[in-house]
C-alpha cells in the first residue's frame, strides 16, 4: 500500500522527462507544475474545476490540474502545453485567431489535442461536448470551434507550426 | 494547496481500505474514502470540509472495474462517469453521467463519488434505483451484496467506514429501452432543475427524479399513475406534479413552482419519446 504521511519525494513524468519533486500530500498538481517545475502554461483560474484553464493531460486524458493531488500523479505521464512542442493544434489556433487575452488558451489547446488523439474524426456533438469543458471569458468560442474543426479536417499540416518558428 | 494537512493512502484491496479506515478513525484522523476527489477537494479548498486522511480507492481492482459478468453488468465505485459511458454496458447510466458536470470532469468524477457525495442531486443513482441494482459493500465483517433500496433512500446510508465497492445491474435492465431528460436553468452544464430517468421494464415504465425534491427519489405510486393509460398523458403528468408538490425545493436555482413546471415538461417529453418510439 502506498502511503504519504508528510512531504515525500515522488517522481513525475512531465513532458517526457522524469522530475523528482518533494511534495506534501495536500499539494495540487497545478501548484507543483507552476511553483516547483516552473511550468506556468497551466493557468490558475477558478481553482474549482469549472474554467479548464489549468487543463493538462494525464495518461492522455484531459484533467483539471487544480483538482488532482500531485501524489496521485506519481508515475503517470503528464503533458502540459509546454510539451506540445509546436503541435498542429497550436498552428490551428493561430490561423483562426482562436484567442484574445490568451489566458484560457493553454487549457483549450490541451483539450483539443486530446480530442484529436481520441477521436480523429469526431461528430459535431462530440467536439462540442469536449469544448464545453473550458470557458473563454473573451468569448472566442466560434474561433476556437473553427480551429479545432480545421485541425480535425486535416487543414493543418503536421509540421506547420514548426515551420513558423 | 489544500489549506490543511492530511495523509494520503492508496490500498490495493477493499479489506485493507476498510481496516485502514477504522485504524485511522480510532487514532482521530477523520479519514475519507477518495475517488476522483472533485467534491472533496473543492469543498476542502473552500473550507467547507476537513479530513485528516484520504484513502484513495482507485487502485482496488473491484472499485475500478467496469465489466460484464454473465447476465449482469458491474461498475466499480471508482469507475469514472466517462469510463462507464464509453463502456456502453448500461446506456441509460452512460447518458445520465454524460450530463453531469463537463466532459473533462466526467473523466474524474466517479460513480461512487456522485452517489455518496454531499451534493444533493446524485443523478448517477437514478438509473441504478430504477434498475434494482445490487450494491457491493465491504465492512469489517467482509463483503456484502445488498439491494440499492436497502441502502439508498435519498442518500447513501452505510455504516461508518463501510466502503461502497461497486454495483451490479441485470442485463435485462441495463439494455432496456430508456429515456433521459435533464432540465437546467440556462447553461447546459449545470445542476438540474429537474432530471428524469425512465426505463422500460417489460412494458411498464419506471422512473426516478432528481432536482425537484431535496434528494433523488423513485415512487411506486407515481409510477402507477405514469403507466395508467386510461388517462391522457397531460392529466397523468398533472396528477404526478400535484403529488410531488409538497416536497418541491425553492432555492437560488429555481422556485418550487418553476421546478414543478420544468418537471412536468420533462415528464411530457418522456411521454412523447414513448409515443414516438424515441426511447432506445
Amino acid at each position: 500500500m502506498i502511503a504519504y504521511k508528510q512531504a515525500t519525494e515522488i517522481k513525475l513524468r512531465v513532458n517526457g522527462q522524469i522530475c523528482a519533486v518533494t511534495v506534501p500530500p495536500n499539494e495540487l498538481l497545478l501548484d507543483t507544475l507552476r511553483s516547483r517545475l516552473g511550468l506556468t502554461g497551466a493557468k490558475p483560474g477558478c481553482r474549482n474545476g469549472d474554467c479548464g484553464a489549468c487543463t493538462v493531460l494525464v495518461d492522455g486524458e484531459p484533467v483539471k490540474s487544480c483538482l488532482m493531488l500531485t501524489v496521485e500523479a506519481a508515475g503517470r505521464d503528464i503533458l502540459t502545453v509546454e510539451g506540445l512542442q509546436s503541435a498542429p493544434v497550436q498552428q490551428a489556433f493561430i490561423e483562426q485567431f482562436a484567442f484574445q487575452c490568451g489566458y484560457c488558451t493553454s487549457g483549450f489547446l490541451m483539450v483539443c489535442h486530446a480530442l484529436r488523439m481520441h477521436h480523429p474524426d469526431p461528430p459535431d456533438h462530440v467536439i462540442d461536448a469536449w469544448l464545453d469543458s473550458n470557458i473563454c471569458r473573451c468569448t472566442s468560442y466560434a474561433e476556437i470551434g473553427r480551429a479545432v474543426r480545421s485541425l480535425l479536417k486535416g487543414d493543418i499540416p503536421k509540421n506547420a507550426a514548426k515551420k513558423n518558428n | 494547496m489544500i489549506p490543511f494537512e492530511f495523509e494520503y493512502f492508496r490500498p490495493e484491496t477493499a479489506e485493507d481500505a476498510v481496516r485502514l479506515y477504522h485504524e485511522l478513525a480510532q487514532s482521530g484522523l477523520e479519514p475519507v474514502y477518495y475517488g476522483g476527489g472533485s467534491e472533496l477537494l473543492t469543498m476542502a479548498r473552500a473550507g467547507n470540509r476537513r479530513f485528516g486522511a484520504v484513502i484513495d480507492v482507485k487502485a482496488i481492482p473491484e472499485c475500478a472495474a467496469v465489466e460484464e459478468e454473465g447476465d449482469k453488468v458491474y461498475f466499480g465505485s471508482a469507475a469514472t462517469l466517462g469510463a462507464i459511458e464509453r463502456s456502453g454496458l448500461f446506456p441509460l447510466l452512460g447518458r445520465t453521467g454524460a450530463r453531469i458536470a463537463d466532459h473533462t470532469m466526467q473523466l474524474r468524477i466517479t460513480l461512487g463519488g456522485n452517489i455518496a457525495g454531499t451534493i444533493r442531486y446524485r443523478e448517477a443513482v437514478l438509473p441504478l434505483i430504477i434498475a434494482d441494482a445490487s450494491m457491493e459493500v465491504y465492512t469489517p465483517d467482509g463483503a456484502q451484496s445488498v439491494s440499492i433500496h436497502q441502502v439508498f433512500s435519498g442518500r447513501l446510508d452505510l455504516p461508518p467506514g463501510a466502503l461502497l465497492v461497486g454495483c451490479r445491474v441485470a442485463k435485462e435492465y441495463a439494455r432496456a429501452r430508456h429515456g433521459h431528460v435533464k432540465k437546467t436553468k440556462s447553461e447546459k452544464i449545470d445542476y438540474p432543475v429537474a432530471t428524469v430517468c425512465a426505463l422500460d421494464a417489460d412494458g411498464y415504465l419506471r422512473f426516478a427524479v432528481s432536482g425537484v425534491h431535496e434528494n433523488p427519489f423513485r415512487d411506486l405510486t407515481l409510477e402507477e399513475i405514469f403507466n395508467d393509460t386510461r388517462t391522457v398523458p397531460r392529466l397523468r403528468a398533472d396528477k404526478i406534479v400535484e403529488m410531488v408538490r409538497p416536497g418541491a425545493v425553492s432555492d437560488v436555482l429555481g422556485s418550487a413552482e418553476y421546478r414543478l413546471f420544468t418537471f412536468k415538461r420533462a415528464l411530457m417529453e418522456i411521454f412523447a419519446m414513448e409515443r414516438e418510439g424515441a426511447m432506445v
